[in-house]
């Protein structure tokens, strides 16, 4: 007669339950010490030298941010080109953009963005992926929303919008009035602007490279 | 309550967490219908109840039936499997009153107060934004303590009574579904941290620990319901486990391509997520086996009756096995590839796959647990189904299948217009969203819904009627 084999004994399956997941978590932990590092906030020190980082730090909001094809990885990163003006100003201090960031991702979280929008790509899917929004051609100077709020700047068009987003008609699905006040909208578009300065892989694909590519529009 | 045959303070115990968790899914169908109306008529209730609003009380009660659902689920079960009455009852009674009522506080202020200032208030008293975690603060405590009572329960029951295979796996597994909750309890200014952390509650409960949840659970039902061998089932409960958390804790992975994670995500979360259909493919087998070899000793012995003490349950069980592969395996793998996810990611499809796969994988199982406890209460042997029992399993899964399609076909095309053409701008989402195709998805989703929450409707007269019906072997 054969032995009894391993293969049916519940001893060794619980035995090999507890050592793969075991071994599962302690490679996951490990992969988290390596990536923690790289996804946090840089400073501003990092962006004057032109250190990149995955997540730049709050002042980021001073310069200009473009989303540009990179050859070598073969998708879209953000780059973080010459100083900008935010609302009017292209020296905001290291804690005031930090105070700014930290209010307008209290923001997010208070009024709920993610339960209509994505942000990242994760999220509710009843409005637009709010990823690269500071980017986005509606908000440029010839874009439709900007010119809708009749503002200048693309940051004060935002911000306009956010405080008042169902007074302009947009579409037939609008976003509703949140009670969004003029300081915590421009906490959210400093908010906006810091996500699109995030290397995301390049997710998402081609964004807003192609207009007009659909019906001639 | 009054003509119960449960003994049990355990199981009357579970009957209580049942019931609510009936009522939650029943205001879950609810809000999903209110929402899936804003899609179609987006000025329905606007500014008075926000689609933002109605999705975060249909996700939210999605999580809480759910969870509540499983707490019953082992209040009912650890008399059976530990043979003693489970330890520290009362606590338990008293933890379901606090958690119960702070659930109805959390809903008030969701629904009532809705949103608040942008600081540090808002996320203490009123919600903290994040898909799935958005009770606040205080709640966060709250949970953590409910959870860490039933867990010492659990735990406490386990250590004195029998400690079966499967009470084994579900100390293990509860532990760490309430110790993974902490890592959603914490703010950042930083939106990449903050997911990368919001996963591990959100992926490492629906795709690791809720997982091997359902596998205990299912081997529990197989062995009261078709007295399926011990032996064999906890073999297979730990196979599964093995397969469950080897493919499942590094599949997190799969959520980490683009938030900001370095590039080797790509891989290990491809790899690992790949695999998680595995073990679900091993679970459909496992009851549709021992069913079948159940069954067979029977016709062996010349015996033409079922096997099944529970038809209605039973059925779920299958359901649940079926389910759970097809909308977490089959739905997930359609768009778990880094090449696929990055055209796909948020969009439809991740809605078609979230609604099938908490269906399949959770829904299912845990309304067949409540047909287990209508049984136990009211002292059936043999529990067959009623007209009511076929009209609500036909109508909600017929539903649920519906909705998926519906918003598989709309993701379709927010796939290829809103994304491969249009590059995901806010030109581009609207031109995806008004796609005819898109449009009629939105239809179908609506109607598929409503025929769902008919089939609830169903549902609830059935486990409230059933035990009456004369037809059972008492």
């Amino acid at each position: 007669m054969a032995k009894k084999s391993v293969w049916s004994d519940n001893r060794f399956w619980q035995r090999s339950a507890a050592w793969i997941t075991g071994f599962a978590s302690i490679l996951l932990i490990w992969l988290t010490f390596d990536t923690i590092p790289q996804i946090t906030m840089g400073n501003d020190a990092d962006l004057q030298s032109g250190v990149t980082k995955r997540v730049p730090g709050p002042t980021v909001i001073n310069y200009k941010i473009t989303y540009e094809m990179d050859k070598k990885r073969g998708h879209e990163i953000p780059v973080i080109g010459e100083k900008e003006k935010f609302f009017g100003r292209d020296d905001w201090s290291e804690e005031e953009a930090a105070a700014l960031l930290h209010l307008g991702k209290l923001g997010s979280q208070a009024k709920n963005c993610m339960n209509c929008h994505t942000l990242l790509g994760n999220g509710a899917y009843y409005a637009p992926d709010l990823t690269k929004s500071w980017l986005d051609p509606a908000w440029q100077a010839n874009g439709s929303m900007q010119a809708m709020t009749g503002k200048s700047t693309k940051e004060e068009a935002m911000a306009e919008f956010l405080q008042h987003p169902s007074q302009y008609p947009t579409h037939a699905r609008m976003m509703p009035n949140l009670g969004i006040t003029a300081e915590e909208a421009k906490g959210l578009v400093a908010f906006l602007k810091h996500m699109s300065s995030i290397d995301t892989n390049g997710f998402p694909r081609n964004f807003g490279k192609i207009q007009g590519a659909v019906n001639g529009k | 309550m009054a003509n119960s045959y449960l003994t049990s303070e355990s199981k009357k115990l579970a009957t209580w967490y049942f019931t609510f968790a009936a009522i939650i899914f029943g205001a879950q169908l609810l809000f999903g219908l209110v929402a899936a109306v804003q899609y179609v008529v987006p000025g329905f209730l606007f500014e008075i109840l926000d689609f933002s609003v109605a999705r975060t009380l249909h996700i939210n009660a999605l999580v809480v039936w759910m969870v509540f659902a499983m707490f019953g689920s082992v209040y009912w079960l650890l008399p059976d499997e530990t043979g003693i009455e489970t330890v520290g009852v009362g606590l338990g009674k008293l933890l379901f009153w606090i958690f119960a009522a702070a659930i109805v506080v959390v809903v008030l202020v969701y629904l009532f107060i809705q949103v608040g200032p942008a600081d540090e208030t808002t996320i203490w008293f009123i919600m903290e934004g994040r898909e799935y975690i958005e009770a606040p603060r205080w709640a966060d405590i709250g949970i953590v303590v409910v959870a860490l009572g039933f867990v010492a329960n659990l735990f406490m029951t386990g250590i004195q009574g029998n400690r079966s295979g499967i009470v084994t796996v579900l100390m293990a597994d509860m532990i760490a579904f309430a110790g993974l909750y902490l890592a959603g309890v914490f703010f950042t200014d930083n939106i990449s941290i903050d997911q990368f952390w919001w996963w591990w509650v959100i992926h490492l409960w629906v795709e690791a620990t809720w997982e091997v949840f359902v596998g205990s659970i299912a081997a529990y039902g197989l062995i009261t319901m078709i007295g399926a061998h011990r032996k064999v089932v906890e073999m297979w409960l730990w196979i599964e486990v093995t397969m469950l958390f080897g493919s499942g804790i590094l599949g997190l992975g799969h959520h980490y391509f683009w938030i900001g994670t370095p590039e080797y995500w790509w891989e290990i979360g491809a790899l690992f997520s790949a695999l998680e259909p595995l073990p679900l493919v091993a679970m459909f087998i496992h009851v549709l086996y021992d069913w079948g070899r159940m069954q067979g000793e029977e016709s062996a012995k010349g015996q033409e009756e079922s096997v099944i003490t529970n038809k209605p349950a039973f059925t779920w069980f299958v359901l649940n096995a079926f389910g759970n592969f097809l909308g977490a395996g089959i739905w997930g793998f359609f768009h778990t590839l880094p090449q696929v996810n990055l055209y796909t990611h948020g969009t439809q499809f991740t809605s078609a796959h979230g609604h099938l796969a908490f269906f399949g994988a959770y829904a299912t199982i845990l309304i067949g647990m409540m047909y287990i406890g209508v049984q136990g209460k009211n002292g059936i042997k043999v529990m067959n189904n009623t007209t009511s029992t076929i009209w609500a399993t036909s109508m909600i899964v017929g539903g649920v299948v519906g909705m998926t399609v519906a918003l598989t076909v709309a993701g379709y095309v927010q796939v290829l217009v809103s994304r491969a053409q249009m590059g995901a701008t806010w030109a581009g989402y609207f031109d995806g969203q008004s796609g005819m195709w898109f449009a009629q998805g939105m239809d179908w989703r609506l109607a598929m819904g409503v025929v769902t929450f008919l089939g609830f409707l169903f549902l609830v007269k059935d486990l409230l009627s059933i035990g009456k019906a004369t037809h059972h072997k008492r």
